[in-house]
């Protein structure tokens, strides 16, 4: 059912078109909960054949692997973890605003927690994965 | 003065009959979603943090952890669980975009494909690993494996 939007929700802006959802933290949450959710998926449909080849040989799941130890690579898998950090970490945020009695209440505050503790996993992972990538020669 | 739809209008008019299955699902992607931090998080720990990292991980990596079945359970867990939040939410997704009908049927297809084969492949790969092939070069495998007669 349509409702009207001037009336009910009051700007929180002296800017045109904010309003308590768009624009703000509940609509960026969203948009990069969805974007990082997609992402996870293609990922996933690839990794999944991934281990599909240690079926086919020792030899093959090596060559595959392998091309996940270079810099290049180690740069994408950076990214996949933040993403999936951060769609972790609103995933929790969701869910408490959905179970919590308070949830709706902080959900703002709890957003820019999960930004926070985002960037400090971050911090300590990026850190020793590209150590790891950028490191001469292979463990194996 | 403005007017907005209501936000998530359904696809189709909810139904008043049978399982309310959009319910199901939504309570789905949050008990999923609570499991899954723990497995993923795990999973990333110990392949790409732990010891030389991403730098280890080869063959004999994976048949060292596949040896121990706790490991093929988390995997076959994670696996499950994953695809089907990904596809869960994939499908709300086609829903909110695709309007055409038959392009909305088409990619749910495709989805639901791809997560059927998925599981059907990991289901099949995390159950019947072998860590010592016959054949394979010994280097490549755990040590258990020259210990094993065959
Ligand atoms: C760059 C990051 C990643 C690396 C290097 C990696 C590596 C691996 C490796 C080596 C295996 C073989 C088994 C094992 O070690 O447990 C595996 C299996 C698996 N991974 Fe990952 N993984 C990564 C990210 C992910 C993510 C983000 C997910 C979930 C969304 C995931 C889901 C799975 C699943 C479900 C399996 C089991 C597949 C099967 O049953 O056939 N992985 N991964
Ligand atoms: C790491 C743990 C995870 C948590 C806590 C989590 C949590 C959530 C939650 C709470 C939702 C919202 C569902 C709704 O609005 O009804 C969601 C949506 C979604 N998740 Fe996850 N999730 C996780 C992992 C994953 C993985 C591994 C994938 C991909 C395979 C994924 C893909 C998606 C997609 C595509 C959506 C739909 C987004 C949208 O409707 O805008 N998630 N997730």
């Amino acid at each position: 059912m349509p409702v009207e939007a001037a009336d009910t929700l009051e700007s929180t802006r002296s800017r045109p078109g904010g309003t308590l959802y768009r624009g703000r933290e509940g609509m960026w949450s969203w948009v990069l909960h969805r974007i990082t959710g997609v992402a996870i998926f293609f990922f996933l449909l690839v990794h999944i054949l991934d281990s599909v080849v240690l079926g086919i040989s020792p030899q093959a799941y090596n060559a595959v692997i392998g091309t996940y130890k270079n810099p290049i690579m180690g740069l994408g898998e950076t990214a996949l973890v933040a993403a999936i950090a951060f769609h972790a970490l609103n995933g929790i945020r969701i869910i408490l605003i959905d179970f919590w009695s308070k949830g709706a209440k902080y959900q703002r505050i709890m957003f820019w927690i999960v930004i926070v503790v985002w960037v400090v996993l971050m911090l300590g992972f990026a850190p020793i994965h590209l150590m790891n990538v950028f490191s001469e020669g292979s463990a194996s | 003065m403005t007017t907005i739809e209501a936000p998530r209008s359904p696809a189709r008019p909810p139904r008043s009959k049978g399982v309310n299955w959009e319910k199901w699902g939504w309570l789905y992607m949050r008990a999923s979603g609570v499991l899954l931090v723990v497995l993923i998080f795990g999973h990333l720990i110990v392949n790409l943090v732990l010891g030389e990292g991403i730098k280890a991980v080869d063959f004999g990596f994976v048949a060292g952890k596949w040896a121990d079945p706790f490991w093929r359970v988390w995997d076959g867990l994670m696996l499950w669980l994953a695809l089907i939040h990904g596809g869960n939410g994939m499908r709300t997704i086609v829903n909110d975009y695709a309007h055409n009908r038959t392009i909305n049927r088409t990619l749910k297809i495709l989805i639901l494909a791809a997560v059927v084969v998925l599981i059907l492949l990991g289901t099949y790969t995390v159950t019947f690993f072998d860590p010592c092939p016959s054949g394979a070069p010994a280097h490549l495998l755990p040590d258990f494996c020259s210990t094993i007669s065959k």
